[in-house]
């Protein structure tokens, strides 16, 4: 009953029945849905970390600082209540017609959405610490020479930041990666190669959770969703491993 | 003239783009929210907190998730104990024992730092693992040990964030009036930093009441009250996911009603670390 690690990964064949393991549908709609939500979550991010650090008043400080905490700490269920409740309709009402489309909203789109709102918290906070990490002389010097603020954001700050940016992405996406339960409730779990955001897909970490309970009484079943969780850790490790070393190495250099 | 036009409409441009991308951030909270409160608050009753969920609970008949919030708490404060017990003292050992070998407890730090970001779902499989080759059976034992495994690098690294700011000079101080290491730990530095101590305690209780998907292998479920480590407990996420995904109208409202108790007590958690940090933080020494 072996089968060959490439027939694993990049067979599309998933009929546990008789003994076909083919994770390519569950691998793609974890990139599709993953990416999906860095898109959307990447420059929200990006921007509120400039807002904060750079021209924000106490005021609005005293405000986020809360929000964010509090975003950070609502478990992953609760995002999936949200997501059937608030985001599931609205993207079967209003995103779905935009593209001429008729979906029941249990989509990629919808598993994104959420997925975004959950790791925005945890890039933020990443981001902050980056743009305070770059001294302020920098800035100032520039700010004398008769540069705008924009200027040296553009100029400056973004180009110093660059690598620590780049992680802070990277970390976003290895955190929505393995989440499960707030993707699992919203995103269809149809076992096929999605080709568009606006179809239903089963990430991996969703594969796993379903099928805990029968993995036993199938023969292999339990190998090949141990299997899965093995691809995921691995993926997570490595940007997870990569991130943290650029923003290690930043950190130390400033 | 004209460039700096360009230039002021331009950095304009930008200050209203961050000014939405962070209103978006809080209006996200504000919706999250609005809709619990406003789907949980009806179906929200005294016989939900306290009675455990009769026959034909499933089908909308009458009972409650006490089952649920007691196993949750038990399961969060279990899993918070032991990892307290771990906890402090390696963050400790950290930054006093090791505190002149500064690449050793960086990479320590980086370590911690990729365990944290590990999936809860890759820990309740390798829980699930672990169990089937002890052959145990899924119980609160189990997810406990899972639940404590899963919350050990946020326990360490938020208390180490707090004792990395312990000034120096207090050590040198505690040296030279003849104390010994432990001694300084826990006397000196574990003082300095209760109140980051009951900071990262708390964080961790509300990671640990939270998570779903490492006791969904593990802890199991049931309708009875937890009465014994080695028996199946019911957890607040899990009831929730599971009322959920039923297709009965009067079990969805349960589900909107128990996440509005999960939510309330991850804000009451919340609010307290937040009280208790502003509180302590004038006792701290500052040099």
């Amino acid at each position: 009953m072996d089968q060959p690690f490439f027939n694993l990964i990049f067979s599309k064949d998933w009929r546990p029945l008789s003994g076909h393991f083919g994770l390519f549908p569950f691998i793609i709609s974890s990139l599709w849905v993953t990416i999906l939500a860095l898109i959307i979550a990447g420059p929200i991010c990006l921007f509120s970390a400039i807002h904060l650090t750079q021209y924000a008043k106490t005021y609005v400080l005293k405000i986020m600082h809360p929000v964010i905490d509090i975003l950070a700490g609502l478990p992953s269920v609760i995002f999936g209540v949200w997501g059937v409740v608030i985001v599931v309709p609205f993207v079967s009402e209003h995103i779905a017609p935009l593209f001429g489309k008729q979906t029941s909203g249990y989509t990629i789109m919808s598993g994104g959405i959420v997925l975004a709102i959950m790791i925005i918290p945890f890039v933020l906070n990443i981001l902050i610490e980056v743009f305070k990490s770059i001294p302020e002389e920098l800035t100032e010097v520039t700010l004398s020479l008769g540069a705008t603020r924009w200027m040296v954001i553009k100029n400056i700050l973004m180009r110093k930041a660059y690598p620590g940016i780049v992680s802070a992405f990277g970390l976003g996406l290895s955190r929505a990666f393995g989440e499960t339960i707030a993707v699992l409730m919203v995103v269809g779990n149809v076992t096929l190669i999605p080709h568009g955001a606006l179809q239903p897909g089963y990430p991996l970490p969703a594969l796993i959770a379903n099928n805990y309970g029968e993995m036993l009484s199938i023969p292999m079943y339990d190998s090949a969703l141990m299997f899965a969780a093995f691809v995921l850790l691995i993926i997570v490790i490595l940007f997870n491993f990569i991130s943290r070393m650029v923003i290690h190495r930043m950190f130390k250099t400033m | 003239m004209k460039r700096s036009k360009l230039r002021n409409a331009e950095e304009l441009f930008f200050r209203g783009v961050m000014i939405i991308s962070t209103s978006v951030i809080g209006f996200a909270l504000f919706l999250i929210l609005w809709s619990i409160i406003k789907r949980g608050l009806p179906a929200l009753s005294w016989e939900m907190l306290t009675q455990t969920p009769k026959g034909g609970f499933y089908f909308g008949k009458e009972g409650g998730i006490a089952n649920a919030i007691v196993g949750s708490l038990y399961l969060a404060s279990g899993a918070t104990l032991l990892a307290m017990i771990i906890g402090i003292p390696v963050s400790l050992y950290m930054n006093v024992n090791l505190h002149k070998r500064k690449k050793l407890v960086n990479s320590i730090r980086f370590l911690l730092d990729v365990m944290w970001g590990i999936p809860s779902i890759v820990y309740g499989a390798f829980g699930f693992t672990f169990m089937i080759y002890f052959g145990m059976q899924s119980s609160l034992l189990a997810g406990i040990i899972t639940v404590t495994l899963f919350i050990i690098p946020i326990m360490i690294r938020s208390i180490d964030e707090v004792l990395v700011s312990v000034p120096n000079g207090l050590m040198e101080a505690s040296y030279s009036l003849g104390s010994t290491r432990s001694e300084t730990s826990y006397k000196v530095f574990f003082r300095q930093c209760i109140s980051g101590v009951t900071t990262a305690v708390l964080l961790s209780f509300g990671r640990a009441i939270g998570d779903a998907a490492s006791v969904l292998f593990t802890t199991g479920y049931t309708d009875h009250m937890p009465t014994s480590l080695s028996q199946p407990t019911a957890t607040l996420p899990l009831a929730i996911f599971f009322q959920m995904s039923s297709p009965i109208a009067e079990v969805k409202e349960r589900a909107y009603a128990s996440a509005l108790i999960l939510t309330l007590i991850i804000l009451f958690i919340s609010i307290v670390s937040r009280i208790i940090s502003s509180k302590y933080q004038k006792n701290k020494i500052k040099l």
